[in-house]
């Protein structure tokens, strides 16, 4: 573990008040000599075929200069492309056009002929594995199973398609509103179920509908690009730097090197721009086109086709009880949702987190990946753990009222707990587990802080027309990738200068994961420059930003990193002043002999000798395990000062997994059906605390997305036309300042996971399952355990259930 | 011809400096001039290319259309008063609180800052298939999109639909009719008065528009007589969200009481028709009456009177009687 000062220490980022007086500058807002700007020709048709097209006209047009279709886009072995011409949903983007400015290619757009042959289409999931229902794609409308490696190795086939209808049979039993359950293309299964549903003292089986929500992050897709000596200079949003330089070149159909990456900005993600966005392709290729930079703005309501969405899922879940309240057995169904592209692995992750949070004694799952024609998905903040959050809570509220046993208690008898083990049996018959898990603790803590047993006290009771009620959720996610590296330079000017490829997407993690380095080298903060935002800069290969895995990968890399450069200062003191590395210690901006500060050398002067002797000091010579990314950047610094250059070898026991607990009281006017959040409470349990101030931003604002979705949020498509209603933010709903608390309260356990040095775990997801699972139980205890089995739970929902004495909205349609 | 959203056309932007001037120009120009408030609804129509004027008169610099001044024993609102001055305005706040609540209810603060209260009134409808630019009735088409078996319509009309199902999104514009406030009318013909209750028009009456409003006339300013200055209200608004949010239903009422005597009363709901209804049945009803369980009951029952849901929008049969109940009844606990 690091011992310094500011591991655990708020501060304010370098980059904050550029960020908070708009002098940041995001892809947009640069301009280059003789720029055009670039608009979209979307798809009218949820699913078509282009027959001709015809841009005669916009081409005749003065300051028209260019103009790409597909045809100009590299292939992409059947994956996504940035152009299309057989769309395969409302919105795709057809082709683009270059103008000397938005207004004159807006205007070409217009006058250009498209002619579309219209093919059959399919918005709603379950509807496409009706018998006789029509395919979202010609060649199959599901994802087939991932097929087994080959032995021996080799790259992995590509994503097959096949075609799957259930039957009438299976339709006609699944029993009212319950989701039918015919033929899974996966499927796998731990324990004795049959045993599990014998012995239980209480048994349900619940069908819920998670709903799908675009990303919408305030900065949309917009890029702008050139190219100059070979190289392509993009100006793009992403929410990893590093990695995404090599996917941007797959998309251009170049060499990685041929790429720079501009990206010192992004105005959030949340999992829509993991390595970019393939739309980034357009302006780059538009750019060599016309052979003069190419800037394009995607509108908001561009955004709302091209910008991502989560995986909606309906989830059917027979779960055994005994009357503890123990999970013996777990029996889930999920028909996920991927959209028009994919193949979306969100159930997979749901399935996993399902079995880790809830600790089923047994447990089956089964699942099957259907293709719509709707707006393609992407990994959302908690992409499937959220939606396992949604299909299990109801279950828990409704069996902890039903056996008489507290919601807290009741998750904490089935909470995962230390190495505990989750997920699918690997072919040894063994499964996973995790590195740590301190839930238990994290419920404690939370339930006292929240006054739990006082609030529960009061709930249900009805004053006037509203009554109130709590809720707890265990919101998980996967927190953590390892084996990545990392670059740091001690130079002559006594600075420490740490090369970050992580993106600025918002978290600090940008900036935080150089404390660790500067910790370890016992650096002042001052002294440290990070180095980011640019690929040209010399950045180590970086882990995505993606899967809250940023912290805890990072640190690593850059406590490997920090070592070896401490490791290096230690060796040329001892080579100049005599004795054995091991008697230097850091201290002071210096090395010097243990129990001697104020002696030895100080760290410029250390760099300058690193630079004199050369080779690994000042990295010429570099560690044959780091990736060639990092190989490549290290021989660009080489030189500058004395190096630290490491990939993380840290051994490391388990699967990385991080736990927050969201608490919840509501309140719900019982006349209008309409819900308040009174008070929220996000307890982490994420590892050792790196930014406290950061940490807790992300616990509220993780929780904020978890709320949204269980309150308002949503997208709609009109199934009869195939088109997108929600285009605009006051039809989508997403949550607004005064639908939380005034005072949302978070807090975290900072207990380090052992099995990574500096104790640290992802917490950008689990937030989010948190906050959605809180809220909906929060409503079911204040009005009842059957009032709703979708989300967003909405005055509608709530007041039609009450009047009516049971449940009367929408059991299973999608994209409501 | 492709279609391309969410980049303004340009148009010939016109700014008066005085009333005399715009009416001037909007006679000149007639259909092809588009009348530009806050521009709120303005710009998304503008922006997806929907509507398409080559013309637009910005009343932005109309100092005379702005403020809110005393009139008698009320009011009168510059129809180009933003809903943030109207929100503020303390003879707002003191005697007519129901339009305080209703101005700030609306939207968000910073559309507030920009939106007028006569946008706010003579905003088009947000059916989302309508402004989607789909060839409804609204649009001149022979279909409504928002009323078809799969439809999605929860935000849509319970009453007084007539081929086309759309709502008035307006929050100020119940708190105005029951108020009675007077909407004052301009063209360069002269000035008509006409009451806010029937300012607003079903499609029944006029598909493609919400209000009485003709080409090359103004709204100018509403007036809000003293008659219900420091009554018993009550306005409340049920949305998906607590800000930036159109209503799924409003309710807005002006009551004299005695004791727990309905002495007289004025009530309005929106969000459930093409335009705000003053429920006079539930007027009628109440006169005289004390506020009892039966009378609430009564009341909410016949306010629902007639009442057809769509498929999605059913609830707002039970919320418009309980808040039609509540308007009557007083805050909750009263």
């Amino acid at each position: 573990m690091a011992d310094g000062t500011l591991v655990g220490a708020s501060y304010v980022p370098a980059d904050h008040v550029a960020k908070v007086t708009g002098r940041a500058k995001y892809a947009e807002d640069f301009r280059a000599e003789g720029m055009l700007f670039a608009k979209l020709l979307l798809s009218p048709m949820p699913h078509a075929r282009v027959r001709n097209i015809d841009a005669s006209a916009a081409l005749a047009m003065p300051g028209v200069k260019a103009i790409l279709t597909a045809s100009d886009v590299p292939d992409q072995n059947g994956a996504e492309k940035a152009l299309t011409n057989e769309p395969f949903y409302a919105g795709e983007p057809i082709l683009a056009v270059a103008a000397v400015d938005e207004l004159t290619a807006a205007e070409a757009i217009e006058k250009i002929q498209v002619d579309l042959e219209p093919l059959p289409f399919v918005i709603d999931p379950l509807e496409s594995l009706r018998p006789g229902a029509p395919n979202a794609r010609l060649d199959g409308n599901v994802w087939s199973a991932p097929r087994p490696p080959a032995p021996g190795g080799g790259p992995p086939a590509p994503a097959a398609r096949e075609t799957v209808k259930w039957t009438q049979e299976d339709f006609a039993s699944a029993g009212e509103g319950q989701l039918p359950m015919g033929r899974a293309l996966e499927e796998w299964s731990f324990g004795d179920l049959d045993a599990a549903f014998k012995a239980s003292a209480l048994t349900l089986d619940e069908t819920f509908v998670v709903q799908s929500t675009g990303h919408h992050p305030m900065e949309t897709r917009s890029a702008m690009a050139y190219w100059q000596n070979g190289k392509v200079y993009l100006h793009g949003s992403t929410q990893s730097v590093a990695f995404t330089q090599g996917i941007i070149a797959g998309w251009l159909g170049i060499p990685p090197s041929d790429v720079v990456l501009i990206c010192e900005y992004t105005g959030g993600g949340f999992g829509s721009k993991g390595a970019g966005a393939v739309s980034m392709a357009i302006p780059a290729l538009l750019s060599k086109k016309a052979n003069a930079p190419v800037m394009m703005r995607i509108s908001r309501e561009e955004e709302s086709y091209i910008g991502r969405a989560r995986t909606n899922m309906s989830g059917r879940a027979k779960v055994a009880f005994s009357k503890e309240g123990r999970i013996l057995g777990l029996d889930l169904f999920i028909v996920q949702d991927s959209g028009a592209y994919g193949p979306m692995g969100d159930f997979r992750s749901g399935g996993n987190a399902a079995s880790l949070i809830y600790q089923p004694a047994a447990m089956r799952m089964r699942a099957i990946n259907v293709i719509t024609n709707t707006p393609p998905r992407s990994q959302q903040r908690s992409p499937g753990p959220m939606q396992a959050n949604g299909i299990m809570e109801p279950i828990l509220t409704k069996a902890a009222k039903q056996l008489g046993l507290d919601q807290v208690a009741l998750r904490r008898l089935n909470s995962p707990e230390g190495k505990a083990l989750y997920g699918p049996p690997l072919p040894n018959g063994q499964r996973r587990h995790i590195t740590s898990a301190f839930v238990k603790d994290a419920l404690d803590r939370g339930a006292e802080a929240f006054k739990w047993n006082e609030r529960k006290a009061r709930s249900g009771q009805r004053r006037g027309s509203k009554v109130r009620g709590v809720g707890v959720t265990v919101g998980p996610h996967g927190a953590g990738s390892i084996g990545w590296d990392s670059i740091m330079t001690i130079r002559p000017d006594g600075k420490l200068y740490v090369q970050s490829g992580v993106g600025n997407l918002g978290t600090h993690s940008v900036m935080d994961l150089a404390r660790v380095a500067a910790d370890v080298l016992a650096m002042p903060w001052d002294k440290v420059e990070v180095v980011w935002g640019n690929t040209s800069k010399s950045l180590p290969w970086t882990c995505l930003s993606v899967g809250s895995q940023t912290t805890h990968a990072m640190t690593r890399a850059n406590h490997a990193g920090a070592m070896d450069a401490k490791r290096k200062l230690q060796q040329i003191a001892a080579m100049d002043l005599g004795g054995s590395p091991d008697d230097y210690e850091l201290g002071g901006e210096r090395v010097h002999r243990r129990g001697s500060p104020g002696g030895g050398l100080t760290y410029a002067q250390a760099a300058r000798r690193a630079i004199q002797l050369g080779g690994a000091f000042d990295g010429h010579a570099v560690p044959d395990d780091v990736n060639p990314m990092t190989k490549t950047s290290a021989a660009a610094l080489a030189g500058l000062g004395l190096m630290g250059v490491a990939k993380d070898t840290y051994p490391r026991d388990g699967d990385t997994y991080s736990f927050v607990i969201g608490f919840a009281e509501v309140e719900v006017d019982v006349e209008t059906g309409k819900v308040s959040l009174v008070d929220f409470l996000a307890v982490g349990d994420v590892g050792r605390v790196i930014n406290p101030r950061s940490l807790m931003a992300q616990l509220n604002g993780g929780s904020c997305l978890g709320i949204a979705h269980a309150l308002c949020q949503k997208w709609v498509i009109d199934p009869q036309y195939g088109l997108t209603l929600a285009r605009r933010f006051h039809y989508n709903k997403p949550l607004t300042i005064l639908d939380v608390p005034a005072n949302m309260e978070a807090m975290a356990l900072d207990m380090p996971d052992p099995e990574t040095p500096v104790g640290a775990r992802g917490v950008g997801e689990p937030p989010v399952g948190a906050g959605y699972g809180a809220v909906m139980n929060a409503i079911a205890d204040a009005v009842g355990t059957d009032v709703f089995r979708r989300a967003p739970v909405t005055a509608d929902i709530v007041l039609m259930s009450l009047e009516h004495g049971k449940r009367m909205h929408e059991p299973l349609r999608a994209h409501l | 011809m492709a279609v391309i959203r969410d980049v303004m056309p340009a148009f010939e932007l016109l700014q008066p400096a005085s009333i005399a001037d715009a009416l001037e120009l909007l006679d000149r120009h007639g259909p092809s001039a588009w009348v530009l408030a806050g521009g709120l609804d303005s710009f998304d129509w503008l922006k997806d290319r929907i509507k398409r004027p080559s013309v637009v008169v910005d009343l932005s610099g109309l100092a005379e259309m702005k403020g809110v001044r005393p009139r008698g024993e009320g009011l009168e609102i510059g129809a180009m008063t933003t809903l943030t001055d109207v929100v503020r305005h303390p003879m707002v706040q003191q005697r007519f609180s129901i339009l305080n609540q209703a101005a700030e209810a609306a939207a968000s603060p910073q559309i507030r800052n920009q939106g007028t209260i006569g946008g706010n009134v003579s905003q088009d409808t947000r059916c989302w298939y309508y402004r989607a630019g789909w060839s409804c009735y609204r649009a001149g088409g022979n279909i409504c999109y928002a009323d078809t078996p799969q439809a999605i319509n929860r935000e849509h009309a319970i009453l007084g639909a007539d081929r086309c199902v759309a709502v008035s999104p307006s929050d100020t514009a119940p708190a105005l009719v029951a108020l009675d406030a007077e909407m004052v009318i301009r063209s360069k013909a002269g000035e008509r008065v006409v009451p806010a209750e029937d300012y607003f028009i079903g499609p029944g009456t006029d598909i493609t528009r919400m209000n009485v409003l003709r080409t090359g006339e103004l709204l100018i300013a509403i007036r809000i007589p003293g008659t219900w200055a420091g009554a018993t209200f009550y306005f409340e608004k049920v949305a998906d969200r607590n800000v930036w949010d159109f209503p799924l239903v409003n309710v807005a009422s002006a009551m004299v009481l005695s004791g727990n005597t309905v002495q007289r009363m004025r009530i309005a709901v929106n969000g459930v028709a093409a335009r705000p209804l003053r429920l006079v049945a539930v007027e009628n009803a109440m006169r005289g009456k004390a506020r009892t369980d039966d009378a609430l009951a009564a009341a909410g029952e016949l306010a629902i009177q007639g009442a057809v849901p769509l498929q999605f929008n059913a609830y707002k049969v039970p919320l418009l009687r309980n808040l039609v109940k509540r308007a009557i009844r007083g805050a909750e606990g009263t």
